[in-house]
């Protein structure tokens, strides 16, 4: 990537980036640097991982015995909507796009900054009021509805704080549709000189897509989380069976956003991947086109499929068909990204460090979860595994499992830019193996006992799911202990690690070719891009 | 900055061009294009409501039409053409602002005030109205007449009308808000033929309000 000095004016003293450019809580707080607002949402989005954690943690707990012996239900029927509240819209929901979208977005196209840097920063301060409001639910009784607030339950009957609940996830709402916003803008106006669309890294084209459902799905949530605020209120008898509402009216709303908003967080997850394992394999991504055109797709095709999760709730026997037929059509372009990212192994010279071997687990991961979904878009098996835990175990497997060994895949990636700093590769490595094995030991057995008839959201269960069960709780401590042990090393290189060098990597996408950490305004000169993000010949040849 | 020409030391690029921008082509293209995207959002936003609307109007006909009947057809078209014309008068003021009239760009926003509280307080006398004799969502429903002669749910009707009148009312009392915002800039002086991006995007804002009137308007107050 070449990059040339227009005027030559020198930029502080050497060593300054944008981690030391200023200093003081509020340089932070009131910063409208895309990489410190990145590096805030990590830090808060963490942090709610943890609590959301703790809460499955309990869950797990209650679930070793058949008794419903440690929590009572009214408490489990707590810890479960409150660990898929807090795990749906405080964490995946901005698990990527808002930590290392916004940290890498700008980079990536070669620019200073996201095209609307102050209504970046808005967006987290709207995220902070929305999670006060869930934290306030959590510390104030709870909720029992389930993540889904289906009515009549969160209408009438419900316990606990179900208005804060709801006031929060729409609040959470504008700050998820803001950043959207915000990214396609940055994309379509703000590349750098020679940044074509076909250059543009594949991870950028994932967030733009993510972008996209962002801005079309999310108002639709909001508006209906208004309305049954109002219902809980009023009773204005919309979703209301008793009062003349229709409660299907409401799982249709519900789902118009809920199931796109899968793919807000399962796409920049492929987006990392596509920028992983081509770096640490060496080799050119492939099927450029066709990785960006499936983002797209599944952007575009997730819009149309959310009566699946409607099969057995009373939709027409038609609608019921159709919307499967739809479900399988987006298994398709999700075929296609696997299938490219193995090709783009084949005969790679594959690194073995902690990126790549989060990046495999992703591969075998999300290949389950996605498969699984099939058998749920099949509407007989679906009337059979509706509410059973075979639907957890295939949500946690894409969405947990995906999202997560994709993050902690790319937060190992693009550590050294962030902090400036190498983690401990050598326990990295070593832990992998206890994260992949605890995390299929969570959730393999679940499929087990879903498809053996177990169903999801009681704290007691039959005497025969005993062993399943037990095998899960056990893998749950595993996959935390090992999810701890990354924080701890992690953490421990920020103070302890090697300086990173601005590209450990041998990678030829912008945001490698500035310093790391970078300097506050991303580039020391302006970006002229002469090549792709994957063109690893060029990017040699121009070094040399 | 980067060490794109001078943009630290401020000279290279004139007062109302952020940092961040390399120039005003690119800074007025991407507010531009940032509001056609939020009026996208606004649009989803609604179609919750219409959607919500339908559905409702589909079970219960009989109740759209005789509910409807205790909405002031004469209040709502008044209203219409209040709004319809501080559209105009906004449209006038974004022409202004392009030639850099700035004292005609106040004068305009000014008219489109009094255009917006007059809606506002159309509507608030339709609904003391409203609220006075009951008609009133969910269960403050309190209308007999209604209660007894019409068919399930008058009180549906009249929740889908606060709702969607609420909300764009809501709309409204905020797009007061920002019209405000240009007439202090424009009596500041500030707009020109390079920086009226922020007077034609309240602009577009003030249209989308006044188009979601002129659903709401037939869709509530004319059901036939
Ligand atoms: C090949 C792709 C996929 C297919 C065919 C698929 C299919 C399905 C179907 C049919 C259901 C409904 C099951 C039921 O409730 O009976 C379902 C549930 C679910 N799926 Fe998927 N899915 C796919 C990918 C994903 C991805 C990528 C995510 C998230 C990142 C996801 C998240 C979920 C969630 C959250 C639920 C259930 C939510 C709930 O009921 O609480 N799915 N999936
Ligand atoms: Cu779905």
């Amino acid at each position: 990537m070449s990059t040339s000095t227009l005027d030559g004016v020198g930029h502080g003293a050497p060593g300054t980036s944008y981690l030391n450019a200023k200093s003081g809580l509020m340089s932070w707080l009131f910063t409208i640097d895309h990489k410190r607002i990145g590096v805030m949402y990590l830090v808060t989005v963490l942090s709610f991982f943890l609590v959301g954690g703790l809460l499955a943690l309990g869950i797990r707990t209650e679930l070793l015995t058949p008794a419903g012996d440690v929590f009572s239900a009214a408490v489990y029927n707590k810890l479960f909507t409150l660990h898929g509240a807090i795990m749906v819209f405080l964490v995946l929901v901005p698990a990527i796009p808002a930590t290392l979208g916004n940290f890498l977005l700008p980079l990536q196209l070669g620019t200073i900054d996201v095209a609307f840097p102050k209504l970046n920063l808005l967006s987290f301060h709207i995220y902070l009021l929305g999670a006060f409001f869930l934290v306030f639910t959590l510390v104030t009784g709870g909720v029992d509805t389930g993540w889904t607030f289906y009515t009549p339950y969160s209408s009438t009957s419900a316990d606990g704080n179900v208005v804060a609940a709801l006031t929060g996830a729409f609040i959470l709402g504008f700050s998820s549709i803001l950043t959207g916003l915000n990214f396609i803008v940055t994309v379509h106006k703000m590349r750098a000189p020679g940044v074509t669309w076909l250059r543009m890294p594949l991870f950028v084209w994932a967030i733009y897509a993510t972008s996209v459902i962002q801005v079309l799905a999310t108002p639709v949530i909001a508006i209906t989380l208004f309305l049954l605020i109002f219902e809980k209120i009023v009773g204005i008898g919309i979703f209301d069976p008793a009062l003349g509402g229709d409660p299907v009216l409401f799982q249709h709303f519900f789902w118009f956003y809920s199931h796109p908003v899968v793919y807000v967080m399962v796409l920049p997850a492929f987006g990392v991947m596509s920028e992983t394992i081509t770096v640490h394999s060496r080799k050119h991504i492939f099927g450029y086109t066709a990785i960006a055109a499936s983002s797209i797709a599944i952007a575009a095709v997730g819009f149309i499929i959310w009566g699946h999760h409607m099969f057995v709730s009373g939709q027409s026997e038609l609608s019921g068909t159709v919307f499967s037929l739809l479900t399988f059509a987006v298994a398709i372009p999700t075929a296609i990204k696997l299938c490219s990212w193995i090709a783009t192994l084949y005969r790679g010279s594959i690194q073995w460090n902690s990126p790549m071997l989060y990046s495999l687990g992703f591969l075998w991961i999300f290949a389950i979860g996605g498969l699984t979904g099939l058998f749920l878009a099949t509407l007989s098996t679906d009337v059979h595994f509706h509410d059973t835990y075979f639907v957890v175990a295939h949500f946690h497997y894409v969405m947990m499992g995906g999202v997560l060994f994709a993050l902690i895949a790319g937060m190992h990636h693009w550590w050294p830019k962030i902090t400036g700093r190498m983690f401990n590769d050598k326990i990295g490595r070593i832990n992998w193996v206890l994260a992949f094995v605890g995390y299929n030991l969570t959730f393999f057995p679940q499929f087990v006992a879903g498809s053996q008839g177990m169903p999801r959201r009681y704290h007691q269960y039959l005497p025969e799911f005993q062993m399943w069960n037990q095998l899960s709780t056990l893998g749950s401590y595993l996959f935390g202990l090992s999810l701890f042990i990354i924080l701890a090393y992690l953490l421990h290189s920020i103070f302890k690690g090697v300086k990173a060098p601005s590209n450990p990597w041998g990678a030829a996408s912008l945001e490698w070719q500035t310093k790391s950490p970078p300097v506050e305004h991303n580039f020391e000169a302006d970006v002229i891009c002469t090549y792709g993000p994957y063109d690893y010949d060029a990017h040699r040849a121009a070094q040399s | 900055m980067s060490t794109a020409a001078g943009a630290d030391h401020g000279h290279a690029h004139p007062w109302y061009q952020a940092h961040h921008f390399k120039n005003m082509e690119q800074q007025n293209a991407s507010n531009k294009f940032g509001m056609w995207l939020f009026l996208v959002q606004e649009l989803l936003f609604f179609a919750g409501l219409f959607m919500a609307y339908a559905s409702m109007r589909y079970f219960y006909p009989g109740t759209w039409l005789e509910a409807a009947e205790q909405l002031d057809k004469v209040m709502g078209a008044i209203n219409t053409v209040v709004l319809l014309t501080s559209s105009l008068t906004m449209a006038l003021g974004v022409r202004a602002a392009q030639l850099g009239q700035n004292k005609q760009v106040a004068a305009w926003m000014v008219a489109t005030i009094a255009g917006a509280y007059g809606f506002l307080i159309i509507k608030y006398f339709e609904y003391s109205h409203k609220i006075h004799v009951g008609l009133l969502p969910g269960k403050w429903f309190g209308f007999d007449e209604l209660k007894t002669t019409a068919t399930n749910a008058p009180q549906i009707f009249f929740s889908v009308y606060f709702m969607m009148t609420g909300v764009h009312g809501l709309h409204v009392v905020i797009g007061i808000g920002v019209i405000f915002w240009i007439l202090f800039r424009a009596l500041r002086d500030e707009f020109g033929p390079e920086n009226y991006a922020a007077v034609e995007n309240v602009g577009l804002y003030w249209h989308l309000v006044d188009l979601i009137w002129i659903f709401l308007f037939p869709l509530l107050y004319l059901v036939r």
